[in-house]
């Protein structure tokens, strides 16, 4: 028996669950319009900016982003894109900024650990050296790194959205452990520490404290500073992040588009015109 | 490739090599001359499709593995530095990765005509089972490559497929140590499955060219499964069946282009952009699309070497159709009957597609509950796809041998021109509306 359970169990099948396992879903995510969606979707610049400094003032103190580099920023569709500057390298926004972080590196002619300023080729610096540092700072939960956390989730953007806004006092009769917050937009089961009654409530716990406050970062464009506001243009960020190329990869399609169909026109009247004779 | 050869060499050159090495000759022979009955619908314009996926895949795929660092510390990000730092990069990755997904719609839509039209029969069984060959190495082609990324669900992805080779009596725990080489899914496992990734696309090139090879010797067969009687029932493969084609291949790369530009990661699971850590599995472990009937199939049964033996089993069903159907009528549009089993075939194909993607215990209809019966809910995921699973090989052992001995079938054409000339059998042509186009 033991051994067909592990056998069951190694399968990924759920035949193990006995009867009493009710497992819960979290609530949808709440529906929102984003500027980059649909095929002709494109990210707002502005928005993308200050997704950058939520980002930075508040995500990236737990979270890193390793696969970005500070050249990054400067691309094409990018956040701070200036067409003055072809090479994001020469980017005066993207050099300001790097040269604002301390990147871990060897003297060349010493071999001496030393820190320097960045230079947009550095990749974003990790808030902590390492997995074990960053589950001792964070109660022993490690903080996903966010490169591509919205091509990660199903529903992306608007679940990011709404686990950054979902944030509610629990339910009466629900007790969240130490270190945790419940978020019914957080995938997980509660049923072993709800006590209420009726229906256990959707979610899960989480635990990241809400890490968003209104007037928290303040928007150099002066757009209201409200937890919306910040949550929605992180988003627009880091869906950015997700995939730089995006806005590439549809302007490319539907240019890819046009030429497929004419093409297919073209095959559709002299596939006409040569099987015109030929009954069939 | 076979009969009489009509190429004549034009210049000196092609004189002189013809002679030597006839390849204009067996080129003109096989793609411009071939004959080819001129009564072929869309259904069959899926073997050029399946051409150009099969070249798609390797340009893409080459070009990629110039870039692809295949190790467990490097492997996810050096896909992601595709996307990001390779020039058009991400095109080749989102052509390659949706790629395999219109290749095996465009496979089934072609394993589904050669069912539905008979082209499993005599002449053709050869022909078909090295179709079958072709899929079998599609199949593991295609896991293997899901499993390069180095994401959540292709490391657990290829835990869970090694692992039912351990299912095997006596031998499977050495053979799945052999397979992963080592004792768990790691580096090793990573790096053959990427030279095997590299190396299963070119034999199937190989088997695809034993295919056509097997295709022109009997010659194409058609909508009406009549043999071809006279020259009236055919047309030269050019222009006539390349431009034919080349249409169908424009509109299946239009569907293909709204994929690649506009919902790349739609067929893919999203846990996927995670990169892979062996001590946390994912909630819910699913194959690609194309892998979920037989999925379905894996765990319709309690007893994983029972389900491991009934998934290969089902793809095995394939190999001796041409064995179990004893109708001598090709062409399921003359046998009504047929017809109907072979729509619900068609449907139970999709169900268990459909329960491969939900958790066995998962309801059916909504929140019914009904009794417990054997081990599991009558309403749930598991029961239903046991069903399917039933008919699923019912169809092959059951349906088609009985059928072909006991139905009537319609009338048949004298000839591929027969029903097409206004003049001849109008009884033949009202029965078959579909043919047109």
């Amino acid at each position: 028996m033991l051994r067909k359970g592990f056998i069951l169990a190694a399968l990924g099948l759920a035949f193990v669950a006995g009867p009493s396992f009710a497992a819960t879903h979290p609530e949808e995510p709440k529906g929102v319009h984003w500027s980059f969606e649909g095929p002709f979707g494109k990210f707002d610049q502005a928005q993308v900016q200050r997704g950058y400094k939520v980002y930075r003032e508040v995500c990236a103190a737990c979270h890193s982003m390793s696969l970005l580099s500070f050249r990054n920023l400067g691309e094409k569709s990018g956040p701070f894109f200036d067409d003055k500057y072809k090479n994001p390298n020469d980017n005066a926004y993207v050099k300001a900024i790097s040269k604002d972080y301390q990147i871990n590196d060897i003297d060349s002619e010493t071999g001496d650990v030393i820190q320097r300023p960045g230079t947009p080729a550095d990749r974003f610096p990790s808030p902590f050296p390492n997995e074990a540092a960053a589950r001792a700072s964070n109660g022993g939960a490690l903080p996903p790194d966010l490169s591509v956390i919205i091509k990660a989730r199903a529903q992306g953007p608007q679940y990011v959205y709404s686990i950054l806004t979902g944030y509610v006092a629990p339910p009466a009769g629900l007790e969240v452990p130490p270190n945790q917050h419940y978020n019914p937009y957080m995938p997980g089961d509660v049923s072993a520490f709800y006590k209420g009654k009726g229906h256990v409530p959707a979610g899960g716990f989480i635990a990241m404290a809400p890490p968003l406050e209104a007037e928290k970062v303040t928007f150099d464009d002066g757009t209201k500073s409200t937890i919306d506001q910040q949550a929605k243009d992180v988003v627009a960020f880091l869906a950015w992040a997700s995939e730089p190329k995006q806005t590439e990869r549809k302007q490319f399609g539907v240019a890819a588009m046009i030429y497929l169909l004419i093409f297919a026109g073209l095959l559709w009247v002299s596939y006409r015109r040569i099987w015109k004779n030929v009954a069939h | 490739m076979s009969g009489h050869s009509n190429y004549e060499p034009k210049t000196g050159f092609e004189r002189w090599l013809d002679t030597r090495l006839p390849i204009v000759r067996l080129a003109y022979d096989s793609v411009i001359d071939f004959p080819t009955p001129k009564n072929l619908n869309y259904w069959w314009t899926f073997g050029g499709i399946l051409a150009v996926c099969l070249g798609i895949q390797i340009v893409t795929g080459v070009v990629l593995a110039m870039h692809y660092v295949p190790h467990v510390d490097y492997a996810f990000n050096s896909v992601e530095r595709i996307m990001r730092d390779v020039n058009y990069g991400w095109l080749v990755r989102y052509m390659h990765s949706n790629g395999a997904s219109m290749f095996f719609i465009a496979v089934y839509i072609h394993m589904f005509r050669g069912l539905y039209y008979g082209s499993y029969k005599a002449p053709r069984e050869v022909l078909w089972i090295l179709g079958c060959v072709i899929y079998l190495l599609m199949m593991a082609t295609a896991f293997m490559g899901y499993v390069l990324p180095w994401g959540q669900m292709s490391f657990h992805g290829a835990v869970v497929i090694t692992n039912l080779f351990g299912a095997l009596p006596v031998v499977g725990e050495s053979i799945t140590t052999w397979l992963w080489g080592g004792f768990a899914v790691d580096n090793p496992t990573l790096n053959r499955f990427f030279s095997l990734h590299f190396l299963l696309p070119f034999m199937i090139a190989g088997v695809v060219i034993l295919h056509i090879w097997a295709l022109h010797v009997p010659g194409n067969g058609n909508p009406t499964g009549v043999n071809v009687k006279s020259k009236e029932d055919t047309v030269p493969f050019h222009p006539y069946y390349t431009v034919k084609d080349g249409f169908a291949i424009s509109i299946f790369l239009l569907m293909f282009a709204v994929f690649v530009f506009f919902q790349p990661n739609a067929l893919g699971d999203a846990v996927n952009y995670v990169p892979a850590n062996p001590l946390v599995t994912p909630a819910h472990i699913v194959p690609e699309w194309y892998f979920l009937p037989f999925y379905a199939i894996l765990r319709a049964v309690p007893d994983k070497l029972a389900g491991v033996l009934l998934m290969f089993g089902a793809i095995a069903m394939l190999f001796v159709l041409p064995w179990l159907d004893t109708s001598k009528v090709r062409s399921m549009r003359y046998r009504p009957t047929a017809k109907l089993y072979f729509g619900i075939f068609v449907l139970a194909c999709l169900v268990l597609g459909y329960c491969g993607g939900r958790l066995p215990d998962d309801h059916v209809i909504g929140n019914l509950s009904t009794f417990q019966l054997l081990d599991a809910d009558l309403n749930s995921m598991v029961w239903l796809s046991r069903v399917a699973t039933a008919y699923y090989f019912a169809y092959f052992v059951v349906v088609l041998p009985i059928l072909g001995l006991t139905e009537t079938p319609l009338p048949q054409p004298e000839s591929i021109s027969a029903p097409v000339l206004p003049a001849n059998a109008p009884a033949g042509a009202a029965a078959s509306p579909e043919k047109r186009g």
